[in-house]
């Protein structure tokens, strides 16, 4: 029901002009084509753009929700507020902080893991099983996994510590095990991309480096990493824009308190708890732009290795 | 020779455990503690030294945690329909049609799949009390479109450019009807891919919490990572943890059954998007 008995193949009945016949022709695939696209293209732009819209509309708002009658347009007050609020620019640095070191260790060691996929002489299919577990499972219950293991008592890893330590009431230590649990998640993830990445490097190039040579890790650098700069980009790209939304571990490891919020646990708290719409909705549209810069300049920097934009030679 | 050989078997078998171990330690405690009897679910020990089924007895015991597993599976199999549909439909299109925009749908959902949730969250929140659907099954199948069709649309797209569309022709050729050539050829090249990208999105919706805290406010809609949180003991002095650990192991499983199943597929498609574009 879903996938439409393809028409296209079928060449036009006798026509009158050759050239007219292959035009109407290229004419109705094309409009197949966008027909068949419509729905997805329109189901995506409703979803997406028309609440970003929104967003964009309340934000010039004062809008709370407690007394949603004297909602009033107050142009740019609303950004000028969280812009100049310490909360946010707190929230803003520890989420930067969260990405950039949570995607620097995860690169590493999902280079390690992936190397072990890609060389290990056995159990290449078990240890591929098992880290698909961290990747697949609910980031909810993953985080209680963590949490229960911090927690003084409860926890095994808590035990490990000396007593009287709860490393998820302190800053510092609380923003070094969501970073923790971050890693454990989505290092697999990274792994699968780099891994895929390796299978493209040609064994006989590395042959070719060792016989003139090259030590292992000259190989690694000059030859191995140079091939694969699309996958890691893409690779890259993915875990930075994933990251910088990080909510889920920190909403259940430290709900944010002790100075560990991200901008996006910053705009839920704004909402729900401060019952603040039109602050935000600033916040989102903030984090909307956040996003969009970083994806922006990974375009602009690696322009030829985003994704999407090879596919032209298909 | 034979000696080094040996050792490298088991440098090999040590890297291999240890991969496995960082992989499977906190699923390993999240189950521990399901099975801790109450007593002892503060001792602080790996392995439960009273096992019990208890948890489970306790949450199985009331509609909170039921109607949000139904409330989980309902909203991921329909948000996960939907969005294969439609993503076959343009996949397809992408694959096998020449039309303009390709590259503009393609690169829409990748941006699209990058969108933060978060700035969704509050104007959607207005939105649906606007429309009266916040804290219902639709409340979140909508949202849930947000990622679950760019993925499906991309992953798809990625399946089905490998597909030898040329059996096809081949099979007319043969004297196969249009309905035969489908139903027998490209179908059944098709289907693993959709199949395998049903998965992944599943899994997605499956693991939604933002959303499903945000859209919801009573068991009507709410989904089980998002009950979990707000999870109470059975008494205002006991803590959830063991009904939390029952829980968390129960929505754990579907993904432990795909994984085990279908790993390879699952590979495939999460890796075969990004890499070939």
């Amino acid at each position: 029901m879903n996938t439409p008995t393809p028409a296209t193949s079928t060449a036009p009945g006798v026509a009158p002009g050759r050239t007219a016949a292959l035009s109407e022709g290229a004419r109705q695939e094309r409009r197949l084509g966008l027909l068949l696209c419509a729905p997805a293209v329109v189901v995506m732009l409703a979803v997406t753009a028309y609440p970003i819209g929104y967003a964009i509309y309340l934000s010039l708002q004062r809008y709370d929700l407690r007394f949603p009658n004297q909602a009033s347009f107050v142009g740019l007050s609303n950004y000028a507020a969280v812009l100049s609020s310490e909360f946010w620019w707190e929230a803003f640095w520890v989420t930067l902080l969260i990405t950039v070191v949570s995607v620097a260790v995860e690169l590493v060691l999902g280079f390690a893991l992936a190397l072990v996929m890609h060389r290990a002489i056995f159990g290449r299919g078990s240890v591929r099983t098992a880290i698909l577990v961290p990747y697949g499972i609910v980031t909810v219950v993953a985080a209680y996994s963590w949490q229960y293991a911090w927690t003084p008592d409860t926890g095994y890893l808590a035990a490990l510590l000396p007593s009287g330590e709860a490393p998820l009431t302190e800053q510092w230590p609380a923003i070094g095990l969501i970073i923790l649990a971050e890693v454990w998640k989505t290092t697999p993830f990274m792994a699968l991309l780099l891994l895929a990445g390796l299978a493209l490097v040609p064994e006989e190039t590395l042959r070719a480096a060792m016989v003139d040579g090259a030590s292992a890790w000259q190989r690694f650098r000059l030859v191995t990493v140079p091939l694969m700069k699309p996958a890691i980009l893409v690779a890259l790209l993915f875990r930075t824009l994933d990251a910088f939304r990080v909510f889920d571990n920190i909403y259940v490891l430290t709900s944010g308190a002790h100075g560990t919020g991200s901008v996006s646990i910053l705009g839920y708290d704004n909402l729900f708890t401060a019952l603040n719409l039109g602050i935000g909705s600033a916040i989102s549209v903030l984090i909307f732009l956040c996003v969009g810069l970083i994806a922006f300049a990974f375009i602009k920097l690696f322009g030829a290795a985003a994704p999407g934009s090879q596919e032209a030679g298909r | 020779m034979a000696g080094a050989g040996e050792r490298h078997l088991t440098g090999w078998a040590l890297t291999n455990t240890v991969v496995i171990a960082y992989a499977l330690f906190p699923v390993w405690w999240i189950a521990a503690l399901s099975f801790k009897d109450p007593s002892t679910l503060t001792d602080g020990n790996f392995v439960p030294e009273k096992w019990t089924l208890e948890n489970y007895r306790g949450i199985f015991e009331t509609s909170e945690f039921t109607r949000a597993l139904i409330n989980s599976i309902g909203i991921a199999l329909i948000a996960t329909v939907i969005a294969v549909v439609l993503g076959t439909m343009a996949a397809y299109a992408v694959a096998r049609l020449r039309f303009p925009g390709k590259k503009v749908l393609i690169g829409m959902s990748l941006l699209i799949a990058m969108f933060p949730p978060i700035s969704l969250v509050s104007p959607l929140f207005n939105i649906e009390r606007i429309l009266g659907i916040f804290d219902t099954w639709p409340g979140l199948i909508i949202p849930y479109m947000t990622f679950s069709l760019p993925l499906a649309i991309y992953t798809l797209s990625a399946f089905f450019r490998e597909i030898p569309w040329d059996l096809e022709k081949a099979a007319k050729v043969d004297g196969a009807t249009p309905a035969q050539a489908f139903r027998l050829v490209i179908a059944p090249l098709a289907a693993p891919g959709v199949f395998t990208t049903a998965i992944l999105v599943f899994i997605f919706c499956w693991n939604d919490f933002l959303f499903a805290i945000s859209l919801t406010s009573t068991t009507r809609a709410r989904t089980v990572p998002a009950a979990i949180a707000f999870f109470t003991g059975s008494s205002q002095f006991q803590q959830p943890t063991g009904s939390i650990a029952a829980a968390a192991v129960v929505i754990t499983i579907p993904i432990i059954v795909f994984v085990l199943l279908f790993q390879r597929r699952i590979v495939a498609g999460l890796t075969s998007g990004a890499v070939k574009g």
